[in-house]
Formats: C-alpha cells, structure tokens, sequence
C-alpha cells in the first residue's frame, strides 16, 4: 500500500552525496591551504632575490614554546613580506606521527633525534636535519618545596613521603630522558600520570595536582617561579639534543630554510640561551 | 539518598568550575586573541558542520524511515554507531580513510588534495560525530508523522517534490530543527575526533575543546582562559536544552 518507492537508488545517490561533500570539503581545503602560498608568482624585478613571501608553518617540541615564538617574533621582524603562522606547539612524538599522516608544515624542531629520525624514515625530510640546541632535565616541585624533595631517590616508591609524581611519557623525548636517569638512579618510580608532552607534565605540578614532575631546565625558568627546580645529579646522562630539518614538502621552502639558518645563527643561538637551553 | 548522590556528581563538578572561576577576568580571558580565534574557529567549524549533516542527514533519515523493517534496522544501526563509538575511534577510523596511508590517500594525493590536519579535517570529523543526532531525530519525526497524508496527496495528483515539500518537511519541521540543534552541540563540543584526525593547530584546527585541553596540557592559551572558554561551551550547552525545551512544549500544544 504505501509501497513509496524510495529504491537502492536513494541510497546510491546518498552515497554519492556523501562523497561529494567530503570531496568538496577537501577540496576547498586544498586550494585555502594553497592561497596561503607566494601571493604573488614569480617575483617581478623588486631587486632583492631573497624576499620571503607567504606564510611559514612550524611544527616544534613542546619545551621550545617561548624561545621560539620569540625567534619567530624576531624572524617576521627581517622579513616583513613573509607570516609566520602560529607555531604548533606539542609533543616531539605527536607532532611526527601528524607528520607522518599527511600534516602540512615546512619546518620541524624536535626535541631528540629519535622522533626526527621516524619522520625522516617516511621519506619527508629534506636535507640533513642539524641539531641547534641541548637541554637536561630537573625536578619541578611547588615553590619553597614543602617536601623537601633533594633528589631523584626521593621520588623512590620505597621512600616515606610517597609524592605524587608525573612524567613525561617515554616515546616523548622528555620521557626518554626521565626513563634513562631513573635508571641510572636504580629507583623505581611509578607516574601518577604519563603526559605527552613537557608543558602538560610542568602544567600538573604548577596547579598542585601532582607534588614533582620530571620537566626540561628551560621549563623551570619559562614557569617563572610557579615551580621550583631542583637539580638532578648527573642530568647531563640524559642531555637531550635538538635537531631541526625542513619537510620534503614544504609549501614554503625557501622561507623554512631561511628559517633553520637564523636559527643557528649567533642571534638565534642568543634567543635560546637567553631561555636556557645550551649549544650542541 | 542515591538520588541525592546522583544529583550531586552531576551538579557538583559544575559549581566548582564556577567557584574555581576568575570572574573579574573573564571578559580579558574569553576576549583573550587565543580564545577568540578558537572561538571563532568552532562556530565556523560547527556551523558548517551541521549545514553537511543537514543536507546528507535529512535524506538519509527519509531514506530509512520509509525502508523495509530489515533493511531500515540494518541502516539505523549504521547510522547510530559513530554516537556509540569513542570519537577516538572515528578519528583514527577516517585517518584510515582518508590519511595520507590510508585508503582514499593516494586518489587524494594525485588530486593534489591533503584532508587531515586542516579545518575540512575539523569538519569532516564534526559531521561524523553529529550526523547520527540529526538522522534520529529526523526518523523518528518521520514515522511518527507517518506516511498517510503523503499517500493521500500523491492520489489527488501530486508530484514527489510537491509532497516532500508541502507535507513531509512541515510534518518532521520540528524534528529536524531539533535535530539540528543537537547536532549542533555535538559538534562544537567534539574532541576526540578532531584531536586526531585534524591535529591541534592554532587558528587551522584549534576549536574550543582542543583549547581547553592545550590550556591544561600544553602551551597556548592560559588556565584562566580554558576555565572561561568552558563556561562559554557550559552557556552554549545549556541554552541549547533550553531551546530545545521550547520547541517540544510547542510540539506538544
């Protein structure tokens, strides 16, 4: 009786929708990330050759967060013509498997070798990555350390104060390093929590949800006395170093590889130490 | 006193959020370029979001309503699954769909186009989580309606277009708008989806859930401004239920 003929057809032509959408969606995704290129095409005779243009995407390690949006301030300063987006802040290991996965950037600053070295392996870096800065890992406790933590064997699961402590998960470089020295320290210590990524490690002890976290020297000083840092005897064991490469498919080559050599370059090496991150 | 205990574990995190919030410093916070851009990015986002799972959802409902018991079965089951998925599960699964190793990914790359880690990816992600509310809600507003007045129309010489537009749309108007509704929320407050699938950029992918979550584990914005931006997803959130409540007093009348 109320046979409607709404046939396989209707579904087909839903399918069909469907894909079209999402293809018209991609689609124009491609061309906006596209417009955010060279606004204009081959440079016409202004002179300088070296110009930069268009927009300069940067994937980097967490615990790089204020040195580089400072380099980035600073590089936008020398290039007028040229924008840089906002900086994609997150775990080393996050941000390779983003990579990995198809994400667009044209620069990446890892915070070790390792997760750089994954991205290289998928065919996507261009050039040799080189390394630009080293930093070593210290106890972040609340300021005026109400438990007296003095060092790593305080963090001892068999000690008496049984703090609360997080670190960084171990495929994030901070991680790694927190792994290498409490071994080397022969504790054992069980996280409260593994977080993937510095900032989200060194953002629990500052609101007091954990007692130490296991984070870089240059988060200590970035934390601006909301935590206290206590030194870790023989932290350069686990001295991260911290490579940086252009990507294979950068939309912006020239831009990242300005990028790399500023840098590496006495200034850039003056922005970082200023945060307290050494020299390879 | 269970009821009481009920009461309390849904109303108490609520108050403390309020209590634990900078109230002098909203306005710096929510206006804050940080929270404004993820703001906007969310708004665009969902809104753009809802309109797919209005113009694919809509049919689809119609699609399902008027098939056989099996088949409509089979197809609402299809149809719900993403809202009993951990969103975390559809992001990965459209990572396999439509990542650069995944099955669409080399067609996408000779097209010269790249879906994940860009705003369409916050989209695609939105409308995947969102379309089972509107598909629901549209069904069930259609076989409730039922299919008698449109029988009746089509015999005295109607055409299909005719019927779809002057009996069944005024007949399942209230369904779809709150549908939409709902399908709206769900989309703005999506994040698991969209953390994998779309990343976490600011400006690019960055929406009010992935900057509450940077605010707390990351860099970006700050603590205050993840505690306002929540209270902004609260009010959104509430004065959805509130529309939503409007619209079936109205349907009751």
């Amino acid at each position: 009786m109320s046979r409607q003929a709404f046939h396989p057809l209707a579904l087909i032509a839903s399918a069909a929708l469907v894909a079209l959408t999402l293809g018209g969606c991609a689609a124009g995704a491609g061309t906006a990330t596209d417009s955010s290129a060279g606004a204009d095409g081959p440079s016409d005779a202004t002179g300088s050759t070296t110009e930069l243009r268009g927009e300069l995407t940067i994937f980097a390690a967490a615990s790089l967060g204020g040195a580089f949006d400072e380099l980035a301030a600073e590089f936008e300063a020398r290039h007028p013509s040229l924008d840089v987006a906002p900086i994609t802040y997150d775990g080393s290991s996050t941000l390779a498997v983003q990579l990995i996965e198809g994400a667009a950037a044209d620069v990446f600053a890892s915070a070790d070798e390792r997760n750089l070295a994954k991205v290289d392996d998928a065919g996507l870096i261009a050039g040799e990555p080189e390394a630009f800065a080293t930093n070593v890992l210290e106890i972040a406790v609340r300021p005026g350390n109400p438990l007296g933590i003095e060092s790593l064997d305080d963090l001892d699961d068999a000690a008496t104060a049984d703090p609360l402590v997080v670190v960084c998960a171990p495929e994030v470089p901070c991680g790694n390093a927190a792994a290498t020295l409490i071994e080397l320290a022969g504790i054992t210590l069980t996280p409260a929590s593994e977080e993937q990524n510095v900032s989200a490690v060194l953002t629990k002890v500052r609101t007091g949800e954990a007692d130490a976290g296991l984070v870089y020297v240059t988060d200590i000083t970035a934390a601006d006395g909301e935590v206290d840092g206590i030194p870790i005897e023989g932290a350069d064991a686990a001295t991260n170093v911290y490579p940086i490469a252009a990507l294979e498919d950068a939309a912006n080559p020239e831009a990242a590889r300005a990028f790399i050599e500023f840098v590496h370059s006495a200034d850039g090496a003056k922005v970082l130490a200023s945060f307290g991150f050494g020299s390879p | 006193m269970p009821a009481a205990l009920g009461a309390a574990l849904l109303v108490l995190p609520l108050l403390a959020l309020l209590v634990r919030l900078d109230w002098a410093g909203v306005p710096a916070a929510v206006t804050s370029p940080a929270a404004l851009e993820a703001l906007t990015l969310s708004l665009t986002t969902a809104s753009v979001a809802t309109l797919v799972c209005i113009v694919l959802g809509v049919p689809l409902a119609v699609v399902i309503a008027r098939a056989s018991r099996g088949v409509a079965a089979v197809l609402r089951t299809l149809a719900t699954l993403p809202l009993v998925l951990p969103p975390l599960v559809g992001g990965i699964a459209l990572l396999a769909l439509l990542g650069r190793n995944g099955l669409l990914g080399g067609v996408l790359e000779v097209a010269g186009v790249r879906v994940p880690f860009t705003t369409a990816a916050v989209v695609i992600a939105q409308a995947f989580v969102a379309l089972p509310f509107l598909v629901i809600s549209v069904e069930g507003a259609l076989r409730t309606a039922g299919t008698g007045f449109e029988v009746v129309a089509a015999r005295l010489g109607a055409s299909r277009s005719t019927v779809f537009r002057r009996i069944t749309l005024p007949l399942v108007g209230p369904g779809i708008l709150a549908g939409t509704v709902l399908c709206f929320a769900r989309a703005l407050g999506e994040f698991g989806a969209t953390a994998l699938f779309a990343g976490n950029a600011a400006g690019t992918t960055r929406t009010m859930p992935l900057a509450i979550y940077t605010a707390f584990n990351g860099s970006g914005v700050s603590e205050d401004t993840a505690i306002a931006l929540s209270l902004m997803l609260i009010v959104v959130a509430v004065a959805v239920l509130l529309v939503m409540r409007g619209w079936r007093e109205d349907a009751a009348r």
